[in-house]
């Protein structure tokens, strides 16, 4: 018990001092950044369409609201668990939100948790007495932080600077070490995913229809833009899918046109010229490099002036095209006065892909199309979820090919799975050495020779099954690299199976 | 071997395809029935395509499928059994199976096996589909939108031979100055060729050093025009390298090889073809190889060109080989220095010019080559016409002329001036701009018809119908001009449509007579502004012309300031500027500057009068000096300065006089003819002024428009419950914005727990009232999905990405708001 109490009361003292010196200083820097910010953004486009809430997009709470809340949030984290920091709890329930008198609910609901909660109980109540009056004192006086705020503008660049590396240098995180283990539904897969948010009320239709139908009027004026050898870009929050697929289906239906979901995972710059040279040129034939197929379309399109292809490019800025050559390419290939390309991007970066050079090259006309639509498809692939890595694309694929292989070549992945699975625990694990493994598949008689057992290893290595890894003493080893999870749930279903 | 067969699981609106596995070992042990086509695939296999039929029927027709997006709701036909069946054989051949059922798979574009989609149309005539066809602005479909492109089109063809003449003009000078320089270091190389000590030195090869400046986008022009006029001047072997091609020195030989080879094919085709295509493929890349095809083709044309080609006697001898290095500041130290040495022990076979384009300065030589490498160069400088210049004529010839009916406003003008100035100093971005101008001008605006030539506008106005008067009659200028008038003309022009296009014609040659008047004034004002101290008025004529569109220019306190400076001008600068003025006014045909001229040489003749006076005039300040000198009592001495400066101050010279009757003058002429835009009745028709727009296009901020949507959505979606008030934020708006404005409160990394924790608390205070339904540590499952969804919507726009320095956190990768 004695630390506990010792741990709140450290936590009691820090918090202080905290919000005396610190949170007020918060305040006032995240309202010189506002300004800086809104100056900014008022400067550079008095004539766009935000002339008129530049400034105010940028505003934050009033700073009464936000040093009250933050108290609070630091009280009912302090119910909740023991270890936690102070920096995370004051930043993440820093939350403001229109609510009539949640303020006044809340509060009495948060400290009736303490008293029950909490076993130290008398320190923590102490505290929050204490505290209580210190910080309505500051709550109850805004102006005050006010006014210095304006003061501070002149320096406000070099303090953002200053804050940056301040948060930067420091290798400590604060943050508290609450891990998605401990709750109930930590991890849902993809289908489950798309069922509960199916379950999930649609919100803003009207006004999305509204937002989509302000875009689709355009249609005419993009085709006679492409057409006048510019490019479209589209940028704005949410998926922008659904309007391009209206767009193509409505005006393209006559035209040859390219598809390409930059969003999809293994998309290379290769696959797209491929796809212009076999299906739009029908050309049979393979090329060295990128730069000899895009030479040779080029070549093709010159030639022929009738032929003329409409490139829509879902994610111009994923992953796999973001690279300076793909861009290069797509650039050049996006020049071509019969070349008519429709592109959107999402990243907040997606600018800096492009150089001066490449920028004439694209010769861009900028669409702003926010939809606010959820961005189903593109994060739909697994790589791009960030909390739940279900594995069960990696399962099925697993069970797929091993059904089409003969039992002996499933024993013998069983066996290495099964190997795999007891060592599971041992952090070092290098694999299965060829040699044992051969051992033990001659033992199950399921190999007569080590060449039979190499050949089918080339098999799963083929389909990327297994991977060899060369240990120091230059034994190889054999090594499954698919999770443990999905690896027993694959061995489950084999055991029905049989 | 065992064989086991597959089945293939169909998933509505998407390709069948094997689920999980695109490729496998598959193979048809019957030949591919009918209709089934296949294909070779990128590496090994073939990909097949079956088309499938809707209960065994015909295949389904595609045009009577509804384009509407709910096809996708109608039941797909069953699937059919499929007549041969597709057998797995491992370790057999490899094939990749991918099923797509047609007509359905045209309408989705959603596949896990493929990013790439092509769509041709079914119906082989092709509907030919012209620009003109979507110039048609879907609001106001007027009858004229035909007749708009039309003009549209003229005037921007128009304008675009006129760019490409004043590039071609202002680079001519630079052209001929390197082909001097190839001419001469090349007679060196053809003279000295066999003096010994001459050999000494023609190891170095010589280099054109060309300093393009920093607008990257407009070299490629220049230098496919250079090498244009290489070709028909001096030498067929020309080779642009970029240093993108080029990572290695092999690669950058195979280039130049390449190209070398490609120019000589070009030269003469016929029996010298299979030679190069050979040659081409089994030449190993070397200088060495090159030394052999050069000797090789040179001899050859030598022994031709006497009866070929002696007609053109640009064409030398041993022409050089031109090499331009079209970005010198990308390529690599190595491979330059590499190419360098090599191709200087090449120099007396091979006549090798090279040239650099230089983005930065010259200096960059010295930097990317060391002393020993650059040594071998002899390298000359050439300076290219600066960006600047060019643009001042670009905007001298297209926009203050009358010879194009079209016109920017000053806003419009400004944002591109701004782009120019403060982002890429590109020409090229600034005639783009203004082409989106003429476009966005001819399309949203309907009277535009009428910007075009003044005889062939009047002839328009005669055949506007009924609707297009109301559209002048809805002009604001027009309307302004109405209320002037008196009462009775007043009906008659918004009653008589006939009146009205009298009246426009009258109008529409009142605004040419304008612009004929204002430019050559503008030009005459910018003469006796652009030298005054501290450029009250702008130092660039772009400036002033901003100026007088804005508002009325002899109101504003700079055109005071200047005036003041003007008349402060001494003698030989005034008659210097007048002579401009005149040759101005002279050069302009209109013949309402005849008084003007008339007006200005007599001032010219005045001044010229007043030397012969001057010597005259000389006697008294003498006179009054000697007095001066008599002088000795101080009190004396002050009372005649003070007289002295009284009589200066009130009795001006004949010259003073003159001055202020010139600059009253010039005054009146600009108070009479610089009138602003605006104010001109039916300015609307040729005068762009959607400044916003064409910022929005240019120069978008694709950054601020997502931080305005994710800060505050009640911006684009105008729904009452999201509109608050500055500096609160609804709970109600999208959970991706709830999530956004989360996140700003933290800092480097962010706990996945609690921000899941935080987004539930504020999301069901949204249903508002059962707080305690929910137990404390049980997160709805809901929530959950809809906090994962927001949180990888946030992570494709980049603003976190998962971090492994502590587990469930992700790092943030923007700041600010912290």
């Amino acid at each position: 018990r004695a630390p506990h109490v010792l741990g709140a009361r450290r936590l009691a003292k820090k918090l202080e001092n905290i919000s005396d010196d610190e949170e007020e200083q918060e305040v006032l820097e995240q309202q010189s950044y506002v300004a800086v910010l809104g100056a900014g953004a008022q400067d550079s486009c008095r004539n766009g369409p935000w002339a008129g809430g530049g400034g105010e997009v940028y505003s934050f709470q009033t700073p009464k609201r936000s040093g009250k809340m933050a108290e609070l949030g630091m009280f009912s984290f302090l119910s909740w668990s023991n270890e936690l920091l102070v920096g995370s709890c004051l930043n993440l329930l820093n939350i403001y939100f229109l609510v009539p008198d949640f303020h006044s609910e809340s509060e009495s609901e948060y400290s009736a948790s303490c008293s029950e909660e909490e076993t130290p109980k008398e320190t923590s109540d102490e505290v929050f007495d204490r505290k209580t009056p210190d910080k309505s004192r500051v709550a109850s006086t805004p102006s005050m932080k006010k006014t210095p705020a304006k003061k501070l503008k002149g320096d406000k660049t070099s303090s953002l600077v200053e804050e940056y590396f301040e948060a930067h240098s420091s290798s400590k995180v604060l943050t508290s070490d609450r891990t998605l283990q401990k709750l109930h539904s930590r991890k849902l897969d993809q289908q489950t995913l798309r069922d509960l948010l199916s379950k999930a009320p649609p919100t803003f239709g009207a006004e999305m229809k509204e937002l989509s139908q302000q875009y689709e009027s355009l249609f005419s004026k993009w085709m006679l833009h492409l057409h006048l050898g510019f490019n479209i870009l589209l940028y704005g929050l949410g998926s922008k899918r659904d309007l391009l697929e209206k767009f193509r289906t409505s005006l393209l239906q006559d035209s040859v046109h390219l598809v390409v979901n930059g969003f999809f995972p293994s998309i290379t710059v290769k696959s797209v010229l491929t796809s212009i040279t076999e299906e739009v040129l029908d050309h049979v034939g393979t090329f060295r490099s990128p730069l000899d197929q895009l030479d040779f379309i080029m070549k093709k399109f010159k030639e022929d002036s009738s032929l003329e292809l409409y490139l829509l490019i879902h994610n111009l800025d994923s992953q796999m095209l973001r690279g300076d050559r793909s861009q290069q390419i797509l650039a050049q290939l996006s020049s071509l006065p019969s070349v008519y390309l429709i592109a959107s991007i999402d990243h907040i970066n997606a600018p800096l892909m492009w150089d001066q050079a490449k920028q004439s090259l694209y010769n861009w006309l900028w669409y702003e199309t926010t939809t606010y639509s959820p961005y189903v498809e593109e994060t739909s692939y697994e790589n791009s979820l960030l909390v739940q890595q279900s594995g069960s694309l990696a399962l099925s694929s697993l069970t797929h090919v091993l059904r089409s292989l003969t039992p002996n070549a499933r024993g013998i992945f069983r066996l290495l799975a099964q190997y795999q699975l007891e060592n599971k625990d041992n952090p070092s694990y290098p694999g299965l050495s060829f040699q044992d493994f051969y051992q033990q598949c001659r033992e199950a008689f399921l190999v007569n020779s080590d060449l039979t057992l190499r050949a089918q290893l080339t098999e799963f290595r083929d389909h990327k099954l297994i991977r060899t890894k060369r240990g120091v003493d230059g034994v190889e080893y054999l090594l499954i690299p698919v999770e443990v999870g999905t690896l027993t749930d694959f061995l489950g279903k084999e055991d029905e199976d049989v | 071997m065992r064989v086991k067969s597959i089945l293939l699981s169909a998933r509505e609106g998407s390709d069948w395809t094997v689920p999980g596995v695109g490729w496998e070992g598959f193979r048809f042990f019957a030949p591919p029935p009918s209709g089934v086509r296949t294909r070779p695939l990128g590496g090994r296999g073939r990909e097949w395509t079956v088309p499938l039929r809707e209960g065994g029927g015909a295949l389904r027709d595609e045009k009577k499928l509804p384009p509407s997006p709910n096809a996708h709701a109608l039941a797909p036909p069953p699937f059919p059994s499929f007549p041969y069946g597709l057998r797995a054989l491992a370790g057999g051949s490899r094939y990749c199976v991918h099923v797509r059922r047609e007509g359905w798979a045209n309408m989705s574009t959603c596949s896990v096996s493929k990013g790439c989609f092509v769509f041709k149309p079914k119906s082989k005539k092709r509907r030919i589909a012209s620009t003109a066809d979507y110039f048609n602005d879907s609001k106001n479909d007027s009858e004229d939108s035909g007749l708009r492109f039309a003009t549209c089109e003229s005037l921007w063809k128009q304008i675009k031979s006129e760019t490409e003449q004043i590039q071609e003009e202002l680079n001519k000078q630079l052209y001929d100055n390197i082909i001097r320089f190839l001419r001469r270091s090349h007679s060196e190389f053809q003279e000295k060729k066999t003096e010994w000590t001459c050999r000494m030195k023609s190891s170095e090869i010589p280099t054109a050093a060309l300093v393009l400046g920093v607008n990257v986008t407009d070299h490629d022009l220049t230098f496919k025009r250079l090498s244009e006029v290489l070709q028909d001047n001096v030498t067929p072997y020309v080779v642009s390298l970029q240093a993108k091609e080029c990572p290695g020195i092999r690669h950058l030989l195979q280039k130049l090889m390449g190209q070398l080879m490609d120019c000589y094919v070009e030269d003469d085709q016929s029996e010298e073809e299979d030679y190069v295509t050979v040659s081409k493929k089994r030449i190993r890349c070397s200088l060495d190889s090159l030394t052999d095809w050069y000797e090789c083709v040179t001899k050859k044309t030598d022994s031709e060109t006497p009866s070929k080609k002696r007609t053109s006697s640009s064409r030398w001898e041993s022409p050089p080989i031109v090499v331009i290095f079209k970005d010198m500041e990308s390529f690599t130290t190595k491979v330059l220095q590499d190419f360098i040495v090599i191709s200087s022990q090449h120099i007396h076979e091979l006549p090798l010019v090279l040239i650099f384009g230089i983005a930065t300065s010259p200096m960059i030589i010295h930097r990317l080559l060391p002393h020993s490498v650059s040594s071998l160069l002899c390298i000359e400088l050439f300076q290219c016409l600066s960006c600047k210049e060019h643009l001042a004529t670009v905007i001298d010839k297209l926009l203050l002329t009358s010879k194009f009916p079209f016109k920017l406003s000053e806003k419009v003008l400004q944002v591109l001036i701004n782009i120019f100035l403060y982002h890429d100093f590109s020409v090229q971005n600034f005639i783009k701009g203004f082409q989106l101008s003429v476009v966005e001008h001819f399309y949203s605006q309907p009277l535009s018809v009428l910007c075009c030539q003044l005889p062939k506008a009047k002839k328009r106005v005669n055949s506007f119908s009924h609707e297009q008067c109301e559209r002048i009659r809805s002009l604001p200028s027009f309307r302004r001009y109405v209320e002037s008038q008196v009462s009775e003309k007043q009906i008659a022009l918004l009653t008589e449509d006939n009146f009205v296009k009298e009246v426009t014609q009258i109008l529409l040659e009142d605004l040419h007579i304008y612009h004929e008047n204002y430019f050559p004034v503008l030009k005459c004002l910018h003469i006796f502004t652009s030298s005054l101290p501290k450029y009250p008025l702008g130092k660039q004529i772009r400036e002033l012309h901003c100026a007088c569109l804005e508002k009325r220019v002899w109101e504003t306190e700079e055109y005071e300031s200047a005036l003041q400076l003007v008349r402060m001008l001494c003698k030989a600068d005034l008659v210097a500027m007048l002579q401009k003025c005149v040759k101005i006014f002279m050069s302009f045909p209109g013949k309402e500057f005849g008084n003007t001229v008339e007006k200005l040489k007599e001032f010219l003749a005045q001044f010229q009068n007043l030397e012969a006076e001057a010597s005259k005039v000389q006697d008294e300040p003498m006179s009054s000096q000697k007095e001066l000198q008599k002088k000795t009592d101080l009190y004396h001495l002050q009372k005649t300065l003070l007289q002295l400066k009284d009589s200066r101050s009130k009795k001006l010279t004949k010259f003073e006089m003159l001055r202020f009757e010139v600059v009253d003058f010039i005054d009146s002429l600009v108070r009479n003819y610089l009138a602003p835009a605006e104010m001109q009745t039916l300015h609307e028709v040729v005068y762009f002024s959607a400044a916003s727009t064409l910022c929005e296009h240019l120069n978008a901020a694709p950054r601020t428009a997502l931080h305005t949507a994710l800060n505050k959505p009640y911006f684009y979606l105008k729904n009452q419950a999201l509109k608050s008030d500055a500096g609160c934020f609804s709970n109600k708006a999208p959970d991706i914005c709830i999530a956004y404005k989360l996140h700003l409160e933290c800092g480097r990394l962010i706990n996945l727990v609690d921000w899941l924790e935080a987004f539930s608390t504020v999301v069901t205070a949204v249903k508002g009232t059962d707080a305690d339904s929910v137990a404390s540590d049980e997160v709805d499952e809901i929530i959950h999905a809809r906090f994962i969804r927001a949180v990888s919507e946030l992570q494709l726009l980049g603003f976190i990405k998962p971090s492994k320095r502590k587990t469930d956190h992700v790092a943030r990768l923007t700041w600010g708001g912290c």
